[in-house]
């Protein structure tokens, strides 16, 4: 009783998850849009039968359970290129399940949909009805009541059969919430990334309990195990185990993670963000690993503890805390093996019914219909009802099978038969996105050739066991063929049966799916859809990834079709925001193609896409489709993308030009300003020699009569206004040219002691005006370099001039000196007088700086001295600079390099 | 010769200063100079001129500045003021008028205009 009701407790619970998560994605506040509960959700790949049946196959088998989960993990490395590219095409073709990603591929083909969708069905229904099997007989363990095995006719005495029952009402609650089967269901992935994470603690604690509350540590179990003769092989690898085992388990299990229905509907259909598949990439391995780490000691354990009591291996995760009477923890354990078990049958069972529903109760029920336009509302009911109906055949089924056929086998062998049928889909579908000369005849006779091996290999062993054939078929083979014995097809022994008809089945399949391919004509439409899967990425953003129409229709009659499957308000809604963003009028009574492909894609999300290109037909007038026509529509599209990436590089550029336009523009114009700022100043300062040389000579040309000596003053002031004026216009010159860099500097050898000398002559004269003597402190050392000497020259000059000039008559020092380290040479020039207060140190090297701010006495240079020796030094990769304290003289020392 | 009006020329240029001086004198006006714009204020007060023949651009105070301390000191407001400047731009020469110059010449300028000008704001 109290399993039942903690049972129902936690499936209340897990409602609330569902409904929490729902009430969240209503207010675009997801709880799920995350990379772990991403992940998490993946890992309903964990059934009941990793929570308990890998503790049954460690204890018969080994290490061999592993197979199952190193498939998986290495699958996880393909998550990125594969599932990326199933879930970007999905998305792009509103695709909601493996049945209809294959019949889409193939020109949105009905009879290869119905193919998948059965195969789907018959080798999924073991599974399910494998994990009812698992709750019950957990519910027996649990309540300590034997197993009894009940008949069909007597079902209302069944456990099992109220567990389906309250299984299906669940179900129905939390799957057909919504109409559109590609819409994401959150609350549904809330509860199973919730589920996740039970199942994993509780099995866990079971493992902790085992290692350490019933034994000591790892090693005890380990060491305990080696001294028991019949344990010693289940932890050495391949004593069991063949290779070919190994390898088939392998690789069935790593499609299965891609091709299973629920894995299918949780890693593509409810895929949020294609970027969480990175993080699941890590995180899906390492639950796997977490969850397999107890598996072989607990085995290990149960066959300690249990030695020859005939306790079902199966069973021994629970079995073990009950049988040291730790019935809390035999619960916990209860309820982890509980939502293993739940989450697959909930998540397969809504991935199933979608395609039944959309794939085959659905063409029959529209056909037995003929569409017309009906009050709005009825199809959406009808759709709703179907696949409730859909849900509750299959788990129907299920309980069927487990209570005719399921009895004889253990947990894992159930559950690999359905992997080994899901394995089928791998060459029709990874050859349709890798593969553009895939066909739907190669597909749909890869697919059939696979089951019917499938079957044969798999399935009808198991109808001889359960009674339903005559067991002469495995002994004798089909017809009495012995090249026809399902567990040694064509002779080839030596494998266990899943290897055996995995080998078999997917060998024949890809074979056979090749050579048709390339030996069939494909039409139009395949071509088509090959194109934009194999090349999805390209064309996801172009408007070629639509579905493919040519014909038009009548918009009333389109508006009433969406009307009837999606409601009149929902509808409205979705094609007004289309018209919007495409520019159609929805005035006209002709709808385009693209409205009628848009049609199409929406119905194909609620009803699957061979459905709805059924009905979308019904209401089109088309023709036709020639295949010249579909590679001019693909060649355009391609153009089209090619241009819209060249105007892009185009447009970058032209940005970028712009850009480097807007600055050149810029600097321009500060230029200019600078320009004009000097020019400005030149003007100004000739404008003052003049204003005096006009004013003088007016002076003595209108003042015949002035005294001889007066005029002969006024005279030699012009005469020296004149020489001024000249020397400023060649100083402005000369610092243009410089500054504008056309004075190429005219390199050659020069010994700078010798350059100096001859400068101090120079100035020599000046010098004796004011009594000064130049002191001279020259090293012997001979300093060669190589330099334009007339403009170093003009440097030795200039600085020596303006010493002179702001030295006192008679008590000024002058002192000019080389200084050389080993990778420059300084000529320092030092005078006593008044000095360069600090703030002024850099401005004195500015252009006409002197002649604005010390003309206390008449200027006595053009105020560029400074500003072309700095050019002249740095010209000379120099630099220049003055040491200067106010009233104690200053030193300017201009440096070159050491060569 | 005493003559009724008192100028005050003001300029950091020692050429410029000489001629001026020069040719005030020889039209008979009392002069007085001042080489930069600190000078200029002392005298100012001191002589109490009847114009200035202020340049503008100086190392210390500059000659917008003095112009607009005359206009505004009450005993200095009826000084004449022209400004003599190698300021050229428009907007230079409209600054000097807004300050209350009565005139405005740019360098190089004619001596004997100049003087021509003076004579008219200075009636005999």
């Amino acid at each position: 009783m109290i399993a039942i009701f903690s049972a129902l407790g936690y499936l209340a619970i897990l409602f609330g998850v569902a409904y929490y998560a729902e009430y969240r994605q209503r207010k675009k506040r997801s709880i799920i849009n995350n990379g772990y509960v991403y992940a998490l959700s993946l890992t309903v790949y964990c059934t009941a039968w990793t929570y308990y049946g890998s503790v049954g196959r460690a204890a018969s088998n080994g290490m061999e359970f592993l197979a199952i989960y190193l498939g998986p993990t290495i699958a996880a490395v393909l998550f990125w290129p594969v599932l990326h590219k199933m879930i970007r095409i999905c998305r792009t073709q509103r695709i909601n399940s493996i049945a209809d990603l294959i019949s889409t591929r193939y020109g949105k083909n009905f009879s290869i949909a119905v193919v998948v969708t059965i195969l789907c069905v018959v080798g999924i229904i073991p599974y399910v009805s494998l994990q009812l099997k698992a709750i019950s007989s957990s519910i027996h363990i649990l309540t300590g009541s034997s197993l009894q095995e009940m008949s069909l006719n007597n079902f209302w005495r069944d456990d099992t059969f109220y567990i389906s029952l309250i299984l299906s009402f669940f179900i129905i609650l939390f799957g057909t919430r919504s109409i559109d089967a590609s819409e994401k269901h959150e609350g549904l992935v809330a509860a199973v990334a919730f589920e996740s994470i039970i199942k994993l603690l509780a099995f866990l604690a079971a493992g902790i309990f085992v290692v350490y509350g019933i034994f000591n540590g790892f090693g005890d179990i380990f060491s305990k195990a080696w001294h028991a003769e019949s344990l010693k092989g289940l932890f050495q690898l391949s004593n069991t185990t063949s290779y070919a085992t190994w390898l088939g388990l392998m690789m069935v299990s790593m499609l299965a993670v891609f091709f299973l229905p629920r894995q299918f509907q949780v890693s593509v259909v409810e895929n949020i963000q294609e970027r969480h598949l990175n993080k699941a990439t890590w995180l899906f391995p390492l639950y796997l690993l977490l969850i397999n780490i107890f598996v072989l000691p607990i085995a290990l354990g149960g066959k300690l503890i249990f030695a020859g009591q005939g306790v079902d291996a199966d069973t021994f995760v629970l079995a073990l805390p009950l049988h040291f009477d730790q019935s809390w923890l035999g619960l916990f354990v209860f309820i982890g093996g509980f939502s293993a078990a739940t989450s697959m049958i909930i998540v397969e069972t809504i991935a199933l019914s979608t395609m039944v529903s959309n794939n085959i109760a659905m063409p029959v029920f529209l056909s037995a219909q003929k569409f017309k336009p009906s009050p709005e509302g009825t199809f959406s009911r009808s759709i709703i009802h179907i696949r409730r109906f859909s849900m509750v055949i299959i788990l129907a089924l299920a309980y069927l099978y487990d209570k005719t056929i399921a009895q004889n086998f253990s947990l894992v062998s159930l559950g690999l038969v359905s992997f080994a049928a899901v394995a089928q889909f791998a060459p029709a579908t990874l050859g349709g996105i890798y593969w553009k000369g895939a066909s739907k005849n190669g597909a749909m006779a890869g697919i059939c050739t696979g089951f019917v091996i499938w079957f044969f290999t798999l399935v009808v062993p198991s109808m001889v066991s359960a009674h339903v054939l005559s067991d002469s078929i495995l002994t004798e083979g089909l017809f009495g063929l012995s090249w026809l014995k399902p567990y040694s097809l064509f002779g080839m022994e030596g494998m266990d049966s899943i290897t055996h008809s995995v080998f078999w089945s997917l060998l024949c399949n890809v074979l056979v799916f090749v050579t048709v391919s390339l030996n069939t004509k494909r039409n139009a439409e395949e071509i088509y859809q090959g194109e934009i899967f194999v090349d999805i990425f390209k064309h996801s953003a172009s408007p070629a990834a639509e579905v493919l129409r040519k014909g038009t229709a009548n918009l009333p009659d389109l508006r009433s079709l969406l009307d009837n499957f999606l409601g009149a308000e929902r509808a409205h809604k979705i094609l007004n925001s289309f018209a919007a963003r495409n520019n159609i009028s929805l005035e006209t009574n002709k709808a385009d193609p693209r409205l009628v492909s848009f049609v199409e894609k929406v119905l194909a999300g609620v009803i699957g896409s061979a459905s709805a290109r059924i009905m979308v037909s019904s209401v089109t007038k088309e023709e036709e489709l020639k295949i010249d026509e579909v590679i001019r529509i693909l060649r355009e599209s391609q153009q089209m993308i090619e241009l819209n990436k060249e105007m892009k590089k185009k447009s970058t550029e032209l940005k970028k030009a712009t850009q480097q336009l807007t600055t050149a523009n810029e600097q321009l114009k500060e230029m200019d300003l600078m320009k004009d700022e000097f020019l400005y100043t030149v003007t100004h300062e000739l404008r003052t020699p003049i204003t005096s040389i006009r004013a003088m000579t007016e002076i003595v040309h209108d003042n015949t009569d002035m005294p001889e000596e007066q005029r002969q003053l006024f005279l030699g002031n012009v005469i020296r206004e004149t020489e001024r004026l000249s020397h400023l216009i060649t100083q402005v010159l000369n610092l243009e040219r410089y500054e504008s860099g056309r004075q190429k500097l005219i390199l050659a050898p020069a010994v700078l002691n010798t350059l100096i000398k001859e400068s101090v002559e120079s100035v020599a004269g000046m010098a004796n005006e004011k009594n000064l003597v130049i002191q001279q402190q020259i090293p012997d050392t001979m300093f060669m370099i190589r330099c334009d000497a007339d403009l170093l020259m003009q440097v030795l000059n200039n600085l020596l001039s303006n010493a002179i000039k702001f030295v006192e008559p008679g008590t000024g020092k002058i002192k000019v000196s080389v200084h050389s380290s080993h990778d420059e040479i300084q000529v320092w020039v030092e005078d006593n007088g008044k000095g360069i207060p600090p703030e002024l140190h850099e401005l004195v090297f500015d252009k006409f700086f002197q002649a604005r701010n010390q003309t206390l006495k008449k200027p006595q240079g053009s105020g560029l001295g400074l500003a072309i020796s700095k050019k002249i030094v740095e010209m000379h990769e120099g630099r220049i600079w003055v040491e200067s304290a106010e009233d104690n003289g200053s030193r300017f020392i201009f440096t070159l390099p050491n060569n | 010769m005493s003559s009724l009006y008192t100028i005050l020329v003001v300029d950091d240029d020692p050429y410029i200063l000489m001629s001026l001086e020069f040719l005030m004198k020889k039209n008979g006006y009392n002069v007085v100079v001042a080489r930069n714009g600190t000078e200029a204020m002392e005298l100012l007060n001191k002589q109490a001129p009847h114009l200035v023949l202020l340049d503008i651009m100086m190392p210390d105070v500059d000659g917008y500045e003095i112009c607009r301390y005359i206009k505004k000191t009450a005993s200095l407001k009826n000084i004449k003021v022209i400004f003599m400047s190698a300021k050229t731009k428009d907007a230079d020469i409209k600054k000097g008028y807004e300050l209350g110059a009565s005139l405005y010449v740019t360098k190089p300028f004619s001596t004997r205009e100049l003087v021509k000008q003076i004579k008219e704001l200075l009636p005999a």
